[in-house]
């Protein structure tokens, strides 16, 4: 993903979006021990077998923000942190699923 | 004592322990937790519930609430803002706030919080959220817009101003729903010299009254009458762009899908645009088009009810 210069033109990030660990760690400004502890624990997935080589998608950004938050907030042990992000992922993907075939009930009603 | 009570809102007595506010804490935020609850006021709810137990489960600040609480604040009321204060921006991925049981996880995530904080006085500013709706218009064509967000900015000692941001964004030509548009350094200020955060645009495409997508393809669907079904035609169909000729196939079904390739949201690989037929039905307007009901009634062998099994 390139890096945007200009002020006001974004990147676009989307599924097919990757990270190089270098990368991911800037963007989620985390130590690079703390990100590989995290992939260790199973807490974000990294595609590839070592750091050198590790891939990142968005939606590990997304879920690293949120373990924090939640192990801050809720007092969570780490296998409690992973469980919580994968469920709460599950869910987001149900809601989404399900306003989407709802709204697609509408448009066929 | 005006306005909110941390007792009240933890839902516990005056003389609860330290062990029954703890729970109180952990019941109520894995409730109102704005990242487990879609209530619309689940972020407001949690941070009072971290103002109220940030100062119950301390007991100095605890025994001066209760102080203040009995018998009025000597110059004004008690000042929640500063318990607040750290919390308001709550959804916006500070990393430098961490608190709470010292365990391994913490550990892990406290390291930040000494390195951003503890050992310079520079820290990073935040990165902020927003949902951004799009018409399908403006992803069709791609657009600019001027959009107000509120940034958050820190001053040495930490103290929080709102700030209201505008900014220009283009919004690239084919954005789908769930994409997010990074702009990078657009989030909050950074502090002495930190960083300032990215601004993340979260797409989430309008509702259309005629068009409906699905990622980059598009469906619309598109009235028609029963002999244009049978007969085949030409009609012209609206797009996201110019209105398009589309050839009805002779014995056409209500219900079939026709494609239009390519017209559906641009991108590296455009969508389509799917155009589902239905069938409407005429209203006769007079005694003669009633005779062409009666004639089809009379001539054609027509139970719409077979496959239900009854006539």
């Amino acid at each position: 993903m390139e890096i945007s210069q200009s002020s006001d033109r974004p990147d676009i990030i989307d599924q097919s979006t990757r990270y190089s660990f270098n990368q991911f760690c800037e963007l989620c400004r985390m130590e690079p021990e703390v990100v590989i502890l995290l992939v260790e624990e199973g807490v974000i997935i990294a595609e590839g077998r070592q750091p050198a080589t590790w891939t990142f998608s968005f939606q590990m950004v997304k879920r690293l923000k949120r373990a924090y938050r939640l192990q801050r907030d809720l007092e969570l042990n780490i296998s409690g942190v992973a469980l919580s992000v994968e469920l709460l992922e599950e869910i987001d993907q149900l809601r989404d699923e399900l306003a989407r075939l709802r709204s697609r009930l509408e448009t066929l009603a | 004592m005006s306005e909110i009570d941390y007792y009240q809102i933890m839902g516990i007595d005056e003389d609860a322990s330290i062990d029954s506010i703890k729970k109180a804490y952990r019941r109520l935020a894995r409730k109102y937790h704005p990242d487990v609850s879609k209530d619309e006021d689940a972020e407001e709810k949690f941070k009072q519930l971290s103002a109220a137990y940030d100062v119950l489960k301390n007991k100095e600040k605890r025994a001066e609430y209760d102080h203040i609480r009995k018998h009025g604040a000597p110059g004004g009321s008690w000042d929640g803002a500063q318990n607040r204060g750290d919390q308001s921006n709550y959804h916006h991925g500070n990393f430098e706030n961490a608190q709470g049981a010292n365990d391994f996880f913490e550990s892990i995530f406290g390291r930040q919080r000494r390195e951003g904080a503890g050992y310079s006085y520079s820290m990073d500013g935040d990165d902020v959220h927003y949902r951004l709706a799009v018409t399908l218009e403006e992803s069709y064509q791609g657009s600019r817009r001027l959009i107000s967000f509120e940034s958050v900015e820190r001053d040495n000692s930490g103290v929080a101003t709102k700030k209201v941001q505008k900014i220009n964004v283009t919004i690239p030509k084919g954005v789908i729903n769930g994409q997010q548009l990074r702009l990078k350094g657009k989030g909050n200020p950074g502090i002495s010299g930190g960083r300032p955060g990215d601004l993340f645009l979260e797409i989430e495409l309008e509702a259309h009254p005629l068009f409906h997508a699905d990622q980059r393809d598009i469906t619309l669907i598109l009235p028609v009458a029963p002999w244009e079904l049978v007969l085949g035609e030409s009609v012209d169909v609206p797009t996201l762009g110019d209105p398009k000729k589309l050839k009805i196939p002779p014995n056409s079904k209500s219900g079939q899908k026709l494609r239009l390739k390519g017209e559906g949201l641009p991108g590296k690989s455009p969508g389509d645009l799917y155009v589902v037929l239905q069938v409407t039905m005429p209203h006769p307007a007079n005694e003669s088009d009633r005779q062409l009901f009666e004639q089809m009634k009379r001539q054609m062998a027509f139970n719409p009810r077979e496959h239900i099994r009854v006539k």
